[in-house]
Protein backbone atom coordinates (compact mmCIF):
# COMPACT_ATOMS: atom_id res chain seq x y z
CA UNK A 1 0.00 0.00 0.00
CA UNK A 2 1.46 3.37 -0.77
CA UNK A 3 2.07 5.34 1.96
CA UNK A 4 0.93 9.29 2.35
CA UNK A 5 3.60 11.59 1.47
CA UNK A 6 3.82 14.77 2.74
CA UNK A 7 5.70 16.08 -0.75
CA UNK A 8 5.14 14.77 -3.80
CA UNK A 9 7.60 11.55 -4.89
CA UNK A 10 10.76 12.20 -6.29
CA UNK A 11 11.23 9.75 -9.70
CA UNK A 12 15.26 9.55 -8.42
CA UNK A 13 17.23 10.62 -5.24
CA UNK A 14 17.76 10.15 -1.76
CA UNK A 15 15.62 10.42 1.00
CA UNK A 16 17.16 10.60 4.37
CA UNK A 17 14.80 9.42 6.52
CA UNK A 18 14.65 9.38 10.66
CA UNK A 19 16.99 12.37 11.23
CA UNK A 20 16.49 12.99 15.08
CA UNK A 21 14.11 15.78 15.20
CA UNK A 22 15.45 19.60 14.50
CA UNK A 23 18.60 18.40 12.79
CA UNK A 24 17.54 18.62 9.48
CA UNK A 25 19.49 21.58 8.42
CA UNK A 26 22.86 20.92 10.42
CA UNK A 27 21.70 17.89 8.03
CA UNK A 28 22.31 19.63 4.61
CA UNK A 29 24.97 21.79 5.96
CA UNK A 30 27.41 18.95 6.67
CA UNK A 31 26.66 17.71 3.49
CA UNK A 32 27.32 20.78 1.85
CA UNK A 33 23.84 20.97 0.63
CA UNK A 34 22.92 23.98 1.70
CA UNK A 35 25.84 25.43 -0.67
CA UNK A 36 25.71 28.30 -2.98
CA UNK A 37 25.03 27.93 -6.23
CA UNK A 38 22.26 24.86 -5.50
CA UNK A 39 23.09 21.44 -7.12
CA UNK A 40 19.67 19.53 -6.55
CA UNK A 41 16.33 20.14 -5.36
CA UNK A 42 15.85 19.94 -1.96
CA UNK A 43 12.80 19.34 0.14
CA UNK A 44 12.95 19.00 3.94
CA UNK A 45 10.32 18.59 6.63
CA UNK A 46 10.72 18.83 10.00
CA UNK A 47 8.66 17.76 13.41
CA UNK A 48 7.35 14.66 11.43
CA UNK A 49 5.56 12.67 14.14
CA UNK A 50 6.93 9.03 14.15
CA UNK A 51 6.49 6.16 15.54
CA UNK A 52 9.78 4.62 16.62
CA UNK A 53 11.22 8.45 17.94
CA UNK A 54 8.44 10.67 18.84
CA UNK A 55 9.59 13.39 16.33
CA UNK A 56 11.63 12.61 13.26
CA UNK A 57 12.97 15.00 10.21
CA UNK A 58 12.94 13.79 6.86
CA UNK A 59 15.18 15.32 3.87
CA UNK A 60 14.82 14.54 0.01
CA UNK A 61 17.01 15.20 -2.74
CA UNK A 62 16.33 14.84 -6.03
CA UNK A 63 18.10 13.08 -8.89
CA UNK A 64 21.25 12.71 -6.46
CA UNK A 65 22.29 9.73 -4.73
CA UNK A 66 24.82 10.41 -2.26
CA UNK A 67 27.76 8.50 -1.74
CA UNK A 68 28.01 6.22 1.49
CA UNK A 69 30.69 8.03 2.67
CA UNK A 70 29.48 11.30 2.92
CA UNK A 71 26.65 10.22 4.08
CA UNK A 72 28.15 8.70 7.15
CA UNK A 73 28.70 11.95 8.58
CA UNK A 74 25.46 12.38 8.89
CA UNK A 75 26.07 9.92 11.99
CA UNK A 76 28.01 12.35 14.13
CA UNK A 77 24.41 14.36 14.23
CA UNK A 78 22.00 11.29 13.69
CA UNK A 79 23.03 7.84 14.45
CA UNK A 80 19.75 6.49 13.58
CA UNK A 81 19.35 8.23 10.56
CA UNK A 82 18.20 5.72 7.33
CA UNK A 83 19.42 6.53 3.59
CA UNK A 84 16.63 5.29 0.99
CA UNK A 85 18.01 5.16 -2.69
CA UNK A 86 15.06 6.34 -5.03
CA UNK A 87 14.85 4.88 -8.30
CA UNK A 88 11.99 4.91 -10.36
CA UNK A 89 9.72 6.47 -7.95
CA UNK A 90 10.90 3.30 -5.90
CA UNK A 91 12.87 2.79 -2.92
CA UNK A 92 15.58 0.70 -4.23
CA UNK A 93 18.34 0.59 -1.25
CA UNK A 94 18.14 1.29 2.32
CA UNK A 95 21.29 2.09 4.27
CA UNK A 96 21.46 2.90 8.22
CA UNK A 97 24.37 5.57 8.46
CA UNK A 98 27.52 4.14 10.78
CA UNK A 99 29.48 6.45 12.45
CA UNK A 100 32.97 7.31 10.33
CA UNK A 101 36.19 6.09 12.42
CA UNK A 102 37.77 9.31 11.51
CA UNK A 103 35.93 12.98 11.20
CA UNK A 104 38.05 15.12 9.52
CA UNK A 105 37.94 18.87 9.12
CA UNK A 106 34.20 18.88 10.15
CA UNK A 107 33.88 19.50 14.12
CA UNK A 108 36.00 22.36 15.48
CA UNK A 109 37.91 21.30 18.84
CA UNK A 110 36.00 21.93 21.71
CA UNK A 111 39.88 23.28 23.60
CA UNK A 112 40.77 26.66 23.36
CA UNK A 113 44.01 26.29 23.48
CA UNK A 114 44.05 23.44 20.80
CA UNK A 115 46.54 24.00 17.79
CA UNK A 116 43.57 23.49 15.23
CA UNK A 117 41.71 26.61 16.82
CA UNK A 118 44.93 29.17 16.03
CA UNK A 119 45.49 30.57 13.08
CA UNK A 120 47.80 27.75 11.64
CA UNK A 121 46.70 26.28 8.17
CA UNK A 122 46.03 22.64 9.95
CA UNK A 123 42.35 20.86 9.81
CA UNK A 124 40.27 19.60 12.52
CA UNK A 125 40.69 15.58 12.77
CA UNK A 126 39.38 13.36 15.61
CA UNK A 127 39.18 9.63 16.21
CA UNK A 128 35.70 8.23 16.98
CA UNK A 129 36.65 6.27 20.34
CA UNK A 130 33.00 5.65 21.05
CA UNK A 131 29.58 5.27 19.10
CA UNK A 132 26.64 5.65 21.29
CA UNK A 133 26.91 8.30 23.16
CA UNK A 134 29.69 9.93 20.36
CA UNK A 135 33.19 10.57 21.47
CA UNK A 136 35.55 12.12 20.00
CA UNK A 137 39.51 12.54 20.28
CA UNK A 138 41.34 15.05 18.97
CA UNK A 139 43.97 13.64 17.17
CA UNK A 140 45.83 17.11 18.05
CA UNK A 141 45.52 18.19 21.44
CA UNK A 142 43.88 14.39 23.17
CA UNK A 143 41.16 15.95 24.09
CA UNK A 144 38.14 13.74 24.16
CA UNK A 145 34.51 15.38 23.82
CA UNK A 146 31.17 14.75 22.80
CA UNK A 147 29.62 15.86 19.60
CA UNK A 148 29.01 19.40 19.85
CA UNK A 149 26.42 20.37 17.33
CA UNK A 150 27.39 24.34 17.48
CA UNK A 151 30.63 23.23 16.29
CA UNK A 152 29.85 21.69 13.25
CA UNK B 1 64.95 -1.44 16.39
CA UNK B 2 65.15 1.55 14.12
CA UNK B 3 64.51 4.88 15.23
CA UNK B 4 65.95 6.54 12.18
CA UNK B 5 63.64 9.55 11.24
CA UNK B 6 60.54 9.05 13.75
CA UNK B 7 58.71 11.94 15.55
CA UNK B 8 59.00 11.68 19.35
CA UNK B 9 55.36 13.55 19.93
CA UNK B 10 53.68 11.66 22.70
CA UNK B 11 54.67 8.63 25.25
CA UNK B 12 51.42 6.86 23.62
CA UNK B 13 53.18 6.53 20.26
CA UNK B 14 56.03 4.01 21.50
CA UNK B 15 54.85 0.61 22.66
CA UNK B 16 56.83 -0.94 25.64
CA UNK B 17 59.82 -2.80 23.73
CA UNK B 18 60.44 0.31 22.34
CA UNK B 19 60.46 2.60 25.74
CA UNK B 20 62.72 -0.25 27.08
CA UNK B 21 65.10 -0.05 24.12
CA UNK B 22 65.38 4.06 24.69
CA UNK B 23 66.14 3.43 28.10
CA UNK B 24 68.49 0.71 27.49
CA UNK B 25 70.47 2.95 25.09
CA UNK B 26 69.91 5.82 27.42
CA UNK B 27 72.53 3.76 30.29
CA UNK B 28 75.14 3.40 27.56
CA UNK B 29 74.94 6.99 27.07
CA UNK B 30 75.65 7.99 30.65
CA UNK B 31 79.55 8.32 30.75
CA UNK B 32 79.57 10.37 28.24
CA UNK B 33 76.67 12.53 29.63
CA UNK B 34 79.17 13.10 32.68
CA UNK B 35 81.80 14.19 30.68
CA UNK B 36 83.92 11.07 31.17
CA UNK B 37 83.93 9.82 27.59
CA UNK B 38 83.77 11.86 23.96
CA UNK B 39 81.15 10.70 21.24
CA UNK B 40 81.32 11.39 17.73
CA UNK B 41 77.68 9.93 17.22
CA UNK B 42 76.33 12.50 14.74
CA UNK B 43 79.31 14.10 13.25
CA UNK B 44 77.76 17.33 11.65
CA UNK B 45 74.35 16.88 12.74
CA UNK B 46 72.24 20.07 13.81
CA UNK B 47 69.54 20.56 16.19
CA UNK B 48 67.32 23.73 15.90
CA UNK B 49 65.78 24.44 19.29
CA UNK B 50 62.54 26.14 18.90
CA UNK B 51 61.80 27.09 22.35
CA UNK B 52 58.35 29.71 21.91
CA UNK B 53 58.10 29.30 25.50
CA UNK B 54 61.29 29.76 28.31
CA UNK B 55 62.19 26.44 29.90
CA UNK B 56 65.44 27.01 31.55
CA UNK B 57 66.15 23.02 32.02
CA UNK B 58 64.52 21.31 29.19
CA UNK B 59 66.58 24.02 26.61
CA UNK B 60 69.92 23.48 28.44
CA UNK B 61 69.50 19.59 28.89
CA UNK B 62 68.60 18.90 25.29
CA UNK B 63 71.87 21.28 23.94
CA UNK B 64 74.05 19.40 26.18
CA UNK B 65 72.45 16.12 25.17
CA UNK B 66 73.01 17.25 21.12
CA UNK B 67 76.93 18.56 21.95
CA UNK B 68 77.79 15.29 24.09
CA UNK B 69 77.27 13.24 21.02
CA UNK B 70 78.64 15.21 18.58
CA UNK B 71 76.07 17.63 17.15
CA UNK B 72 75.83 21.07 16.83
CA UNK B 73 73.02 23.49 17.84
CA UNK B 74 70.99 26.31 16.78
CA UNK B 75 67.79 27.90 18.08
CA UNK B 76 65.62 30.29 19.93
CA UNK B 77 64.07 31.09 22.91
CA UNK B 78 62.92 34.21 22.53
CA UNK B 79 59.84 34.59 20.35
CA UNK B 80 60.17 38.36 20.55
CA UNK B 81 63.10 38.25 18.20
CA UNK B 82 61.84 36.05 15.87
CA UNK B 83 59.04 36.21 12.58
CA UNK B 84 56.25 34.76 15.01
CA UNK B 85 56.22 38.27 16.38
CA UNK B 86 55.43 39.70 12.67
CA UNK B 87 52.64 37.04 12.60
CA UNK B 88 54.52 34.15 10.57
CA UNK B 89 52.67 30.89 11.29
CA UNK B 90 54.81 27.93 13.12
CA UNK B 91 53.96 25.95 10.20
CA UNK B 92 55.71 28.14 7.71
CA UNK B 93 58.43 28.31 10.74
CA UNK B 94 59.11 24.61 10.24
CA UNK B 95 59.27 24.75 6.33
CA UNK B 96 62.03 26.80 6.81
CA UNK B 97 63.67 25.48 9.75
CA UNK B 98 63.68 21.98 8.13
CA UNK B 99 65.85 23.67 5.69
CA UNK B 100 68.78 24.35 8.17
CA UNK B 101 68.74 21.64 10.65
CA UNK B 102 68.53 17.80 11.00
CA UNK B 103 66.16 17.55 13.54
CA UNK B 104 63.84 19.76 15.49
CA UNK B 105 63.35 20.08 19.27
CA UNK B 106 59.92 22.15 20.03
CA UNK B 107 58.51 23.38 23.13
CA UNK B 108 54.92 25.63 22.20
CA UNK B 109 52.14 26.50 24.28
CA UNK B 110 49.61 25.71 22.26
CA UNK B 111 48.01 21.59 22.86
CA UNK B 112 48.74 19.46 19.54
CA UNK B 113 51.29 22.23 18.25
CA UNK B 114 53.93 19.11 18.19
CA UNK B 115 51.65 16.78 16.45
CA UNK B 116 51.36 19.85 14.13
CA UNK B 117 54.84 20.67 13.13
CA UNK B 118 55.94 16.84 12.76
CA UNK B 119 52.97 16.56 9.65
CA UNK B 120 54.90 19.98 8.49
CA UNK B 121 58.46 18.70 8.65
CA UNK B 122 60.71 15.96 6.67
CA UNK B 123 63.20 15.85 9.23
CA UNK B 124 61.88 14.91 12.76
CA UNK B 125 60.43 16.47 15.56
CA UNK B 126 60.93 16.01 19.14
CA UNK B 127 58.41 17.54 21.37
CA UNK B 128 59.82 19.25 24.68
CA UNK B 129 56.18 20.22 25.84
CA UNK B 130 52.98 21.25 23.75
CA UNK B 131 51.10 24.02 26.73
CA UNK B 132 49.08 21.53 29.16
CA UNK B 133 49.82 18.72 26.63
CA UNK B 134 52.57 16.38 26.32
CA UNK B 135 55.96 15.98 27.33
CA UNK B 136 56.93 13.17 26.42
CA UNK B 137 60.70 12.91 26.93
CA UNK B 138 59.88 14.67 30.65
CA UNK B 139 58.01 10.83 31.13
CA UNK B 140 60.99 8.87 29.45
CA UNK B 141 63.41 10.70 31.70
CA UNK B 142 61.29 9.81 35.02
CA UNK B 143 60.98 6.04 33.59
CA UNK B 144 64.43 6.24 33.51
CA UNK B 145 65.14 7.31 37.15
CA UNK B 146 62.66 4.49 38.26
CA UNK B 147 63.83 1.62 36.55
CA UNK B 148 67.71 2.50 37.62
CA UNK B 149 66.63 3.00 40.85
CA UNK B 150 64.80 -0.05 41.08
CA UNK B 151 65.50 -2.46 38.59
CA UNK B 152 62.85 -3.30 37.12
CA UNK B 153 58.36 -1.49 37.51
CA UNK B 154 56.80 -4.56 37.56
CA UNK B 155 54.21 -4.79 40.83
CA UNK B 156 56.27 -2.15 42.14
CA UNK B 157 54.56 0.38 44.50
CA UNK B 158 54.38 3.80 42.97
CA UNK B 159 52.47 6.54 44.41
CA UNK B 160 51.97 9.84 42.64
CA UNK B 161 51.20 12.50 44.77
CA UNK B 162 49.85 16.35 44.71
CA UNK B 163 48.09 17.91 41.03
CA UNK B 164 46.73 15.01 39.24
CA UNK B 165 44.13 16.50 37.99
CA UNK B 166 45.94 18.71 35.59
CA UNK B 167 49.17 17.74 35.34
CA UNK B 168 49.17 16.18 31.71
CA UNK B 169 52.63 15.05 32.24
CA UNK B 170 51.61 12.70 34.92
CA UNK B 171 48.71 11.48 33.20
CA UNK B 172 51.12 10.21 30.50
CA UNK B 173 53.38 9.28 33.22
CA UNK B 174 50.37 6.92 34.60
CA UNK B 175 49.79 5.29 31.05
CA UNK B 176 53.54 4.11 30.79
CA UNK B 177 53.67 3.06 33.97
CA UNK B 178 50.23 1.10 33.57
CA UNK B 179 51.93 -0.46 30.71
CA UNK B 180 55.26 -1.51 32.89
CA UNK B 181 52.57 -3.19 35.03
CA UNK B 182 53.42 -0.89 38.27
CA UNK B 183 51.27 -0.90 41.09
CA UNK B 184 49.96 2.66 41.39
CA UNK B 185 48.55 4.99 44.09
CA UNK B 186 47.10 8.51 43.58
CA UNK B 187 47.56 10.70 46.26
CA UNK B 188 45.70 14.02 46.35
CA UNK B 189 42.82 16.19 47.73
CA UNK B 190 39.82 15.22 46.45
CA UNK B 191 39.65 18.78 44.25
CA UNK B 192 42.86 17.18 42.47
CA UNK B 193 42.50 13.50 41.61
CA UNK B 194 43.12 11.71 38.65
CA UNK B 195 40.33 12.90 35.85
CA UNK B 196 37.74 10.29 35.26
CA UNK B 197 38.91 9.20 31.50
CA UNK B 198 42.17 8.38 32.96
CA UNK B 199 40.70 6.27 35.54
CA UNK B 200 38.34 4.38 32.89
CA UNK B 201 41.66 3.79 30.95
CA UNK B 202 43.42 1.85 34.02
CA UNK B 203 40.74 0.01 35.03
CA UNK B 204 40.31 -1.20 31.31
CA UNK B 205 43.85 -2.30 31.52
CA UNK B 206 43.06 -4.00 34.86
CA UNK B 207 45.97 -1.74 36.80
CA UNK B 208 46.50 -2.45 40.29
CA UNK B 209 45.83 0.39 41.63
CA UNK B 210 44.59 2.80 45.02
CA UNK B 211 43.52 6.70 45.43
CA UNK B 212 44.04 7.86 48.68
CA UNK B 213 43.80 11.43 50.36
CA UNK B 214 46.01 11.38 52.97
CA UNK B 215 50.39 10.08 52.20
CA UNK B 216 50.32 8.67 55.80
CA UNK B 217 48.02 5.68 54.57
CA UNK B 218 50.79 4.14 52.24
CA UNK B 219 54.05 5.98 53.09
CA UNK B 220 55.46 2.53 54.62
CA UNK B 221 54.57 0.64 51.33
CA UNK B 222 55.76 2.69 48.45
CA UNK B 223 59.47 2.42 46.64
CA UNK B 224 58.70 6.00 44.77
CA UNK B 225 57.32 9.00 46.30
CA UNK B 226 56.49 11.60 42.81
CA UNK B 227 55.65 14.63 44.27
CA UNK B 228 53.99 17.10 41.95
CA UNK B 229 53.60 21.03 42.43
CA UNK B 230 49.91 21.90 43.68
CA UNK B 231 49.41 25.53 41.60
CA UNK B 232 47.72 28.06 43.85
CA UNK B 233 45.52 29.46 40.48
CA UNK B 234 44.08 25.94 41.48
CA UNK B 235 42.06 27.03 44.79
CA UNK B 236 39.12 29.67 45.11
CA UNK B 237 41.68 31.19 47.89
CA UNK B 238 45.03 31.43 49.45
CA UNK B 239 43.60 29.23 52.61
CA UNK B 240 42.39 26.39 50.78
CA UNK B 241 45.33 25.96 49.03
CA UNK B 242 47.56 26.76 52.11
CA UNK B 243 45.40 24.10 54.18
CA UNK B 244 45.93 21.54 51.20
CA UNK B 245 49.43 22.19 49.90
CA UNK B 246 50.67 21.86 53.77
CA UNK B 247 48.85 18.50 53.81
CA UNK B 248 51.13 17.34 51.08
CA UNK B 249 53.66 18.81 51.73
CA UNK B 250 57.06 16.44 52.61
CA UNK B 251 59.47 17.19 54.99
CA UNK B 252 61.70 14.24 57.12
CA UNK B 253 59.07 14.00 59.73
CA UNK B 254 56.46 13.01 56.90
CA UNK B 255 58.69 9.99 55.85
CA UNK B 256 59.17 8.50 58.96
CA UNK B 257 57.83 4.97 58.30
CA UNK B 258 59.11 4.99 54.61
CA UNK B 259 60.92 2.06 53.21
CA UNK B 260 64.45 2.63 53.56
CA UNK B 261 65.22 2.30 49.53
CA UNK B 262 62.42 4.49 48.87
CA UNK B 263 63.08 7.22 46.21
CA UNK B 264 61.61 10.60 46.10
CA UNK B 265 61.45 12.04 42.81
CA UNK B 266 59.96 15.88 41.85
CA UNK B 267 60.14 16.68 37.68
CA UNK B 268 61.07 20.54 39.44
CA UNK B 269 61.44 23.27 39.95
CA UNK B 270 59.64 22.73 43.47
CA UNK B 271 58.39 25.74 45.44
CA UNK B 272 58.00 24.39 48.96
CA UNK B 273 56.42 20.65 48.17
CA UNK B 274 59.10 18.87 49.46
CA UNK B 275 61.04 20.85 52.62
CA UNK B 276 65.04 21.37 51.96
CA UNK B 277 65.83 18.72 54.58
CA UNK B 278 64.74 16.23 52.66
CA UNK B 279 67.82 16.77 50.42
CA UNK B 280 70.29 14.99 52.44
CA UNK B 281 68.21 11.65 52.75
CA UNK B 282 69.04 8.31 51.13
CA UNK B 283 65.58 9.03 49.27
CA UNK B 284 65.76 11.95 47.72
CA UNK B 285 66.43 11.58 43.79
CA UNK B 286 65.15 14.43 41.80
CA UNK B 287 68.47 16.10 40.92
CA UNK B 288 69.72 12.81 39.98
CA UNK B 289 66.24 12.81 37.89
CA UNK B 290 67.35 15.82 36.27
CA UNK B 291 70.06 14.69 35.53
CA UNK B 292 68.87 11.63 33.61
CA UNK B 293 67.47 14.26 31.02
CA UNK B 294 70.97 14.14 29.44
CA UNK B 295 71.53 10.35 28.73
CA UNK B 296 67.70 10.35 27.74
CA UNK B 297 67.31 12.87 25.70
CA UNK B 298 71.54 11.69 23.89
CA UNK B 299 69.91 8.52 23.31
CA UNK B 300 66.43 9.70 21.79
CA UNK B 301 68.22 12.22 19.31
CA UNK B 302 71.08 9.61 18.77
CA UNK B 303 68.45 7.33 17.42
CA UNK B 304 66.25 9.61 15.42
CA UNK B 305 69.19 10.66 13.89
CA UNK B 306 70.24 6.90 12.57
CA UNK B 307 73.68 7.07 14.75
CA UNK B 308 74.95 3.77 14.81
CA UNK B 309 75.51 2.78 18.23
CA UNK B 310 77.30 -0.36 17.85
CA UNK B 311 80.38 2.00 20.06
CA UNK B 312 78.28 1.93 23.06
CA UNK B 313 78.35 -0.65 25.85
N1 LIG C 1 9.26 8.06 -4.52
C1 LIG C 1 9.47 8.64 -3.32
N2 LIG C 1 9.58 9.98 -3.26
C2 LIG C 1 9.80 10.59 -2.07
N3 LIG C 1 9.90 9.93 -0.89
C3 LIG C 1 9.81 8.59 -0.90
C4 LIG C 1 9.58 7.89 -2.09
N4 LIG C 1 9.52 6.57 -1.78
C5 LIG C 1 9.71 6.48 -0.44
N5 LIG C 1 9.89 7.68 0.11
C6 LIG C 1 10.15 7.99 1.52
O1 LIG C 1 11.36 7.31 1.90
C7 LIG C 1 11.26 6.81 3.22
C8 LIG C 1 11.47 5.32 3.20
O2 LIG C 1 10.46 4.69 2.47
P1 LIG C 1 9.93 3.21 2.82
O3 LIG C 1 8.85 2.90 1.87
O4 LIG C 1 11.11 2.31 2.91
O5 LIG C 1 9.27 3.47 4.24
P2 LIG C 1 9.26 2.53 5.56
O6 LIG C 1 8.81 1.20 5.17
O7 LIG C 1 8.50 3.30 6.59
O8 LIG C 1 10.81 2.48 5.95
P3 LIG C 1 11.49 2.62 7.39
O9 LIG C 1 11.33 1.34 8.05
O10 LIG C 1 12.92 2.95 7.03
O11 LIG C 1 10.82 3.77 8.11
C9 LIG C 1 9.90 7.25 3.75
O12 LIG C 1 10.04 8.44 4.48
C10 LIG C 1 9.08 7.50 2.46
O13 LIG C 1 8.09 8.50 2.68
MG1 LIG D 1 8.90 4.67 8.09
ZN1 LIG E 1 42.18 19.64 19.92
Amino acid sequence: MRKELKISAIRNGTVIDHITSGMALKVLHILGLDEDPPTSTVSVIMHVPSRVHSFKDIVKIEDRELKKQELNRIALLSPHATINIIRDGEVAEKHHVRPPREVVDLASCENPNCITNSREPVSTRFKVIRKEPMVLKCVYCGREQDVCVERL
Amino acid sequence: MDFRGRDVVSINDFTLEEINYILDVAEGMVPAAKGEEVLDLIPGKILAMMFYEPSTRTMLSFETAMKRIGGKVIGFSDVRATSTAKGETLADTIKMVEAYADVIVLRHDREGAARMAAEFSDIPVLNAGDGAGQHPTQTLLDLYTMRSELGYLRKKSIALVGDLKYGRTVHSLTYALAKFGANLHFIAPEALQLPPEVVSHLEKRNTNFEVHEDLSDVMGEVDVLYVTRIQKERFPDIEEYNKVAGAFRIDTDSLAGAKKSMIIMHPLPRVDEIATDVDGTQHARYFQQAFNGVPVRMALLSLVLGADLGVLK
